[in-house]
Formats: structure tokens, sequence, C-alpha cells
């Protein structure tokens, strides 16, 4: 079942910016989908049409086969939304904020405050429930926004960009919770641009730029388009300039790290021979990141013909 | 969403509401109360004694029905107004929008968070008024459906200010310049007989003239208009403005892109 159908989505804002250009695109349930794109690239507004906080110029949205024009309530009930800028009341207190949010959906008082309190303990906020949201951390902010999200339990999670300004440790215990729902049914869409992240998580993936879709396949897919892989070698010896190897391109970032790009068509091996017959030694090797990082840049690059964009 | 569903949603906004103005009552009922006795005793008890009676009854008597409904008309309004320009202000606006509650009960919900607010500081007002005089209303229900009418009318038109204003100053703006005016000159501290004819036609294009006369008619029996053709005024004007209201928020004007 397709859990978000976009069919030619449009938006020109009344500056006259035309943020989205007839985009087309499908989300089936359970998937864990990204949307990727440099900024104003039109992901923003796309989730904000999704979440009826933009009014799209042209276009139709279903979820779950209800159209988000002709049955608003029954499409916005099977959504949650985790927006890019904290939208909550700073003097509200963090629990008021989640057991208010399922009161907004028609959640009676005594379940809602049941369905609060499992989210909110979930996201390690239930010590926080009579602490002012103001009083919390960004990284708590963001938490509580995922639980004011989730407190109706919606059936497509919608998150843009959850990490931003989050610290590493918070965003890997968020990239597990996120995996956790994902795996209970949920289906998820994020924008993000820690594309790492999308690598670890998503298994399909769209690229937007300048309003158009450019690239709407599976995350294996889009890594196969990448012709050249990048390896990082630490070396036992320093060395004072970078070996020259036939087929590769080597570059030496310090006296005992080379980088070394290998093309698809070429075997490993072949690296380490030469390598040795120069008599360098290698103690560890590594995937450069991200490998996700150098086809984006690639795709939108290939689309920047210097047009306006939001 | 169902009935039921929709009816949860709509005590949720009116709850939230009230906690909102209850947490802050040292600036939303404490102040009108401070204003209100100051009124009572500078107007009523000092000036008023020298002022003699007005329409038949003494001047503390004959102002306070406009001095409760002045309180009624300011905090329906300022309520609404600081209200939904803060959630729009810090963006909560959006918890609502990405809801599936319908733009009826969103609109509901903040009129009848003024409407709480006006009648209590109505009631602390009218409470503050029996130390200084004696209220027995001549017509209670027609009281009762004035004071809640005015306050739902103004409740509406401050929620119109707060889709249109885009800053802080654009909410004081329509109670400084507008409202605070339209009161004074509302026939609260007056009665229309004692202005000529000129000022009198003037005065009667001010709505407000109307629901201080109905609701002093209520209270004490006496009014400078018409009351059925004023209260009929109110329902329509109120009725327009509710209509106008609900197709501003269904437009998302001031809220959506």
């Amino acid at each position: 079942m397709t859990a978000l159908s976009i069919r030619h989505l449009s938006k020109t804002y009344a500056s006259g910016v035309q943020a989205l250009r007839d985009i087309s695109l499908d989300v089936e349930k359970g998937e864990f989908f990204a949307l990727l794109g440099p900024n104003g690239a039109g992901k923003s507004t796309t989730i904000g049409i999704v979440s009826s906080l933009v009014n799209a110029t042209q276009g139709e949205v279903t979820v779950f086969g209800h159209s988000l024009e002709r049955e608003r309530g029954l499409a916005k009930k099977l959504i949650g939304v985790v927006p890019q800028e904290f939208n909550f009341n700073q003097f509200e207190k963090v629990g008021d904020i989640v057991v208010t949010q399922a009161g907004f959906y028609g959640i009676p008082r005594a379940r809602a405050l049941q369905q609060a309190e499992k989210y909110l303990r979930k996201l390690g906020l239930w010590e926080k429930r009579n602490s002012q949201a103001r009083q919390l951390s960004g990284g708590m902010k963001r938490r509580l926004m995922i639980a004011r999200a989730l407190v109706h339990e919606p059936e497509l999670l919608i998150l843009d960009e959850p990490t931003a300004g989050v610290d590493i440790e918070l965003r890997r215990s968020m990239w597990d919770f996120l995996t956790e729902l994902n795996g209970q049914g949920k289906t998820i869409i994020l924008t993000t641009h820690y594309l790492e992240e999308a690598e670890s998580l998503c298994r399909r993936i769209a690229i937007i730029d300048h309003g158009t879709i450019v690239e709407n396949t599976d995350m294996k897919s889009l890594l196969e388009k990448l012709q050249v892989e990048t390896f990082i070698l630490d070396l036992a010896q320093p060395v004072s300039a970078a070996p020259v190897l036939n087929g590769f391109e080597v570059r030496l970032r310090d006296a005992r790290t080379l980088e070394v790009a290998v093309p698809k068509t070429e075997a490993l091996n072949s690296v380490f021979q030469q390598l040795a017959a120069h008599d360098i030694s290698v103690m560890s090797m590594r995937n450069k990141a991200n490998r996700l990082e150098e086809l984006f840049l690639r795709l939108v690059e290939r689309n920047l013909p210097g047009e306006a964009s939001a | 969403m169902s009935l039921q569903e929709q009816w949860v949603a709509f005590l949720t906004i009116l709850t939230k509401e009230i906690r909102r103005f209850l947490r802050i009552w040292p600036q939303t009922l404490l102040p009108p109360a401070i204003t209100m006795a100051l009124y009572f005793v500078i107007f009523g008890n000092l000036i008023g004694s020298r002022v003699g009676e007005v329409g038949g009854f003494d001047y503390m008597q004959y102002i306070v029905p406009g001095l409760i409904m002045m309180s009624v008309i300011q905090n329906s309004y300022g309520n609404v107004v600081s209200s939904f320009f803060g959630t729009k202000f810090q963006h909560s606006i959006e918890e609502m929008l990405v809801s599936p509650m319908s733009s009826l009960v969103i609109l509901s919900g903040f009129v009848a968070g003024g409407v709480a607010r006006g009648l209590a500081v109505g009631a602390i007002v009218t409470c503050l008024a029996l130390f200084f005089t004696d209220l027995r209303p001549e017509h209670l229900w027609l009281t009762l459906l004035v004071v809640l009418l005015t306050s739902v009318l103004f409740s509406l038109a401050g929620f119109i200010n707060a889709i249109f204003a885009n800053s802080f100053d654009d909410i004081s703006i329509i109670p400084t310049f507008v409202l605070t005016p339209l009161t004074y000159l509302g026939g609260v501290f007056y009665s229309l007989d004692q202005l000529s004819e000129f000022w009198r036609g003037v005065s009667l294009l001010n709505p407000v003239v109307y629901m201080v006369n109905t609701f002093r008619y209520g209270i004490l029996g006496v009014s400078d208009v018409n009351v059925w053709i004023s209260l009929g005024a109110i329902i329509t004007i109120t009725a327009g403005m509710f209509c106008f209201c609900l197709w501003l928020l269904q437009r998302g004007v001031g809220i959506r892109h």
C-alpha cells in the first residue's frame, strides 16, 4: 500500500519564487525514506504541503489513500510531523505540550496522559515532564517534538532534519529509536543534511534540487551509480610524496595517510601490489565518508542551471 | 473527526486558554479589578456625588453597567488577540494546523477562551461594584445574553486583529487607538440625552453604545436606544464576524504560506 502519494505538486510563493515544479513521488507503507537536497531545494516546502502548513499551488497529495484535499481529517490523523524549527510554546510544561497535542487529535485526557507518559519515557523526558520547555537543552527539545508527533500514534512519521544541531551520541540514539519505530511498521520520511544518516537509515531515497526530483530510487541502486570509491590508507612508515599507482588516483593527506580513488572496474589487490613495490606497508584501511555525499554532489552539480530556488 | 473527538479538541483549546490567563493572573485578572475599583471610587463616589442623578439613578448606579461592559469588552478582545498572536509568533499554531481539527473547532476554542476571560473579569468587577452600590438586574436573561454576545463579538474582533498582525505593535494599535476611544465614548459615563443633537447622531454610529445601553437596560431598565434593535444588530454583526473569521482561517490568511 502507498503511504504517501504526491502527484504533480507545484508551489509558487507570493514572492514569485517557484519552490516546487511538478513533482511526483510515492512512498510505500513501512518504508524508511530519505528526501535529500541542498538548502532551498524544496524539501521543507514539500513537507509543509504534506503537513498542511503550506498551501499547494497545484497537485494532489494522498495519505494511505485519503486525499489531503477532500478527506483532510482522515489524512491528517495518519501523519505525525517533527518540524525543523522548535514550534511549541516555550513557557508551557513538557507534559502539557504532549497531552495538549493529543487533545487536538480528539484523544480523551485519560488516554492522552497514558500516551504522553509512554513516549516521554521512551525519549528520556519523563523526569522533565513538569519543566518548562524553554529549560530543556536543544537535544531534549528535539526529542520533545518527536514525542509530540507520536502521541496520536500516526502511521506516517515525517521528520524535517531531526538531528540538526544534535551531538553524535544523541544522534545515534535517535537513529536507534527511529529504526525501532520503522521496525514496528511505521512509515518514516526524513529530510536531512547528514548524508551518512540517510545512508545508515533509509532504504529508499529521493534527491530534490531546484524544486524538481533529480533522483528517486533505492539506496543500493543509487550507490551502485558511484563509479569510483575512495579509501583511506593508514601507513606503517611516513612517506614524503604520494606514490604513483598505475590506474589509480592517489593523494597524500599527511605523511602517514593516503587517499586512493579506486574505479569499480579495478581490483583492490592491484593497489596493495603496487604499494608493496614502492615499499609502503598499509596498517589499516577504511571507506572515505561519505560515499553518498560524493554522489549527491555530482547529481546536484549536474543540475545547476543558475536558476532561482526557494 | 467524530463529533466526540471534535468536542475533546474544543475542550483542549478552551482549557489551554483558561490555564493561560489563570497562570498570568497578575497581568490578566488583577489589573482590570484595580482599574475598575479606582473608577468606582473616583467617578462613582468622589465626583459622582456632585453629578447628581442620571436617567433617574444616582451616578454610581448609572455607570456601573457600562464599566462592567467595558471590562468585558477589553478583556475578551485582549485575551484572543494576545493568545492567538502569541501562537503565531512562537509558531505553535502549527501544532493545531497539522492536527485534524477543523477551522470551526479552532475558532470556537479561541473565542470560548476570550469569553471565559471576559466573563471572569466581568464577574470580578460586578463583585467589586457590590461594595459601592446595589445591583438587582431588571431583566436577568437579557443581561446575560447581551454580555455573552458582546464577549463573543469582541473575541472575534481580537481574532481578526491577531490574524492580520505581524508584530506586537500591531496588536496594541487597535486596542489603544480604536477600542479605548469607542468604549470611553460609548455611553459608559454619560447618557446620550446629555449630548447635543449632532454629537448624539455621531454617538449612534458607535456600536459600543448599543451594547452598553442594552446591558444597562438589562440591569437598570433604562436605555438611550431601542434594545431590541440593538440586540438584533449585535447578533447580526456577531454572526457576520464569525463567518468572516472562519473564512480567514480556512484560507490560511496570516498563518499558512
